[in-house]
């Protein structure tokens, strides 16, 4: 006899969402490959997009600032050092923006049938990995070209996509939930990305920051990730503390993200 | 027990901001103004108990807005109860709508594991159905067509077989079934039933009761969130019809209080038009019973000889029948006929017999001439009725006509030699089986 029980009760048991979670890994891996599917249908490129963000922006920016008014970049030619901030940038802005979107978005899957809602948003942060993955070739097309140096500290690389990603999911769960009740959160996140972008240190070298803006970049988790990406990229020694203390801030948020997520996912169906 | 329910509530809010999306500014002016904007709560369910045994299958039954769907969300734990509480034993897999899931940008095939997986499927369960699965929706042709190119039968068929493919324990359904033509419906009735035999447990909401009836063993009639009845599903969709069904639209009468604004002249005025079974004036009429169309009228010209005559049309307008008290059309007498009729207030009657109406809603319209020359009151549709048949039968889905009389059949074996055949040898038409 199948044992399957369900209970449905006023209020979700307590650390039954991540037992759950594991149960549909299977549905999770249909999400995101829904997602991939379907961003890039009907499009002429398609893939190409994931590639072609980061490096439209990259020659913008190396336009203005590659050139007369030359930015400082650590020794690094401009173009690959822009690429290598935007790549993370681009990798955390989509995976915020797909998974904010991604609750209100559902439709039918909220109102008409039962998964656990976590998976909605994290397939969407899982969808644009395969953005970076793509991206990420060309960077390396460029450290080739640039004759830039391979060294041991691109094995920490992983660990600061991973970083990324689950800052990015932190941050897209909260969104993504407030997202069902207050629609302004889909008006002001592009005007926060905008602001975030130029507030992180993505086409520019934190040296280039005024002594007394220093500490706006030590306190930004995604600024600090940033450089590490271009540590690990470039062989520069790793700022350990503070990615330990990024890493730490992280995971905090990532519980409280999903404590949060949990507590208002009861309203989903009622309001989507 | 398969299905056990306790004191299951559901609370919602109305009316007041707090209620569905709001903005900020809202948000914030909801805080500072808390006595100025109470929140109206109703019950969508209100304390809720019943079990349901393994291989039982329940009709649910109620008005719009009686609770049915909030119960089968709660059920299908897409949304949560306010109180109580549901334990629900066995693969559980509920379809509020088939098709959930479904992109319109992708295929048939890649929509076949998308929609398999949100319904609960693994990925090796999908791959081994998968066959099963096509040949069912009959879509071989268009697997790699995008599914927004697909006709509206076959985007219903694909994803209809998707669900078919699920082997439930628990199937929890709302109206899936009460969409698609009658081929649809048909392959529809025949996978329930097969469920229902392979022992699944079956929750069913629907608005045909003529379903509930066939499908179902036991019915739960829910009105204003709460449970009315529980029993024989026979039994519960006839208290339904009698206590609720008429209450919802209208009580099967059309009357006009006021002469001045009834339909006809200043002799004769229409007063109500009535439609009763069993004694009982009803929207929904039972097809196995007579039907009794009353219709009062004033008659203000003393000495008018007066008769009424009534159409009856299906609701697509296909005339049915018409019929009049003149004595050429009437079975019994009518005492009135052809006499100088006083002043006041008359009541005819017209008697359908039982078994003669199909399940459809009809449409009454009314005409009274005095005089034998005069039409005094012309009034058309007057007032809607629809028939149902809550009696089990052999056959799925409702029969094609504007009406179903019970008519007499036979069938006999015809003797060899009377058949045209009959040059044939004998042995050809040896009806008893063969070996081998």
């Amino acid at each position: 006899m199948d044992a399957t029980l369900t209970v449905v009760e006023p209020h979700a048991a307590a650390g039954s969402g991540l037992r759950e979670l594991w149960g549909s890994r299977e549905l999770l891996y249909f999400l995101v490959w829904r997602d991939i599917k379907v961003r890039y249908k009907q499009t002429l490129v398609g893939v190409a997009w994931a590639v072609l963000q980061p490096l439209l922006a990259m020659l913008i920016l190396t336009a203005f600032f590659g050139g007369p008014a030359r930015l400082p970049s650590e020794g690094i030619p401009y173009p690959l050092f822009a690429y290598a901030g935007l790549l993370a940038w681009t990798f955390f802005a989509n995976a915020l923006f797909s998974s904010s979107n991604s609750i209100a978005g559902a439709g039918p899957l909220i109102t008409k049938v039962y998964f656990p809602r976590l998976l909605i948003p994290i397939a969407a942060v899982g969808a644009r990995l395969l953005d970076f993955a793509i991206a990420f070739l060309l960077l390396a097309g460029l450290m080739v070209h640039y004759r830039a140096a391979f060294t041991w500290r691109l094995l920490v690389l992983p660990l600061l996509v991973i970083i990324t990603m689950l800052l990015a999911l932190a941050c897209g769960l909260c969104l993504s939930a407030l997202n069902v009740k207050y629609r302004d959160v889909n008006f002001a996140l592009p005007h926060v990305l905008q602001f975030l972008m130029f507030a992180t240190p993505v086409f520019y070298s934190t040296s280039m920051l005024p002594e007394r803006l220093r500490w706006a970049a030590g306190t930004n988790p995604l600024a600090i990730v940033i450089a590490g990406f271009r540590a690990a990229l470039f062989g520069r020694p790793f700022d350990v503390p503070a990615l330990s203390m990024a890493a730490l801030f992280t995971l905090l948020l990532l519980v409280f993200a999903t404590m949060f997520f949990r507590t208002m996912e009861e309203q989903f169906a009622d309001l989507a | 027990m398969t299905i056990h329910v306790e004191g299951l509530g559901k609370q919602y809010r109305i009316g007041a901001p707090h209620h569905g999306r709001q903005n900020v500014r809202e948000a914030l002016a909801g805080l500072f103004a808390r006595s100025g904007s109470r929140a109206e709560t109703i019950w969508a369910v209100r304390d809720l108990s019943f079990d349901v045994e393994r291989g039982e299958s329940v009709g649910i039954v109620g008005r719009n807005g009686a609770g049915k769907s909030t119960l089968l969300k709660i059920l299908s734990r897409i949304t949560r109860p306010t109180t109580g509480r549901a334990l629900l034993r066995g693969r559980l897999t509920s379809l509020l709508e088939i098709g959930t899931g479904f992109h319109p940008d992708l295929t048939g095939r890649e929509n076949i594991f998308l929609n398999g997986a949100v319904l609960g499927m693994s990925r090796a369960q999908i791959k081994s159905r998968f066959d099963a699965i096509v040949a069912f929706a009959e879509i071989e042709k268009f697997l790699e067509t995008p599914v927004k190119h697909y006709s509206s039968g076959m985007y219903m068929r694909l994803a209809f077989a998707v669900a078919a493919h699920l082997e439930p324990e628990i199937l929890i359904l709302d109206e899936v079934l009460a969409v698609g033509d009658a081929a649809f419906q048909q392959k529809s009735q025949t996978f329930m039933e097969n469920i229902i035999r392979q022992g699944c447990t079956l929750i069913l909401v629907s608005h045909n009761l003529q379903a509930i009836v066939n499908l179902c063993s036991r019915a739960l009639f829910l009105d204003g969130g709460v449970l009315c009845a529980d029993g024989p599903a026979r039994d519960v969709v006839a208290q339904y019809v009698a206590r609720v069904a008429p209450t919802t639209e209208g009580v099967g009468e059309r009357r006009w209080p006021d002469p001045h604004d009834a339909p006809g002249s200043d002799n004769v005025r229409l007063h109500a038009v009535r439609v009763l079974s069993e004694g009982r004036a009803t929207e929904h009429v039972d097809v196995q019973a007579p039907v009794q169309i009353e219709v009062e009228y004033w008659n203000f010209l003393p000495g008018a000889r007066i008769y009424t005559s009534i159409h009856l049309n299906e609701k697509s307008g296909v005339g049915v029948l018409s019929s009049a008290n003149l004595p050429s059309l009437n079975l019994g007498t009518d005492a009135w006929h052809g006499k100088p009729q006083p002043a006041g207030l008359y009541r005819s009657t017209c008697t359908l017999p039982a078994e003669l109406l199909n399940e459809r809603r009809y449409s009454i319209s009314v005409f009274i001439v005095a005089d034998m020359a005069r039409h005094e009151v012309v009034a058309h549709d007057v007032m809607a009725f629809g028939a149902y048949d809550a009696t089990p039968r052999e056959y799925h889905g409702t029969l094609m006509g504007v009406v179903r009389p019970r008519l007499a059949w036979s069938t006999e074996l015809v003797p060899p030699c009377h058949s045209e055949r009959s040059e044939e040898s004998p042995a050809a038409w040896d009806p008893s089986p063969r070996s081998g």
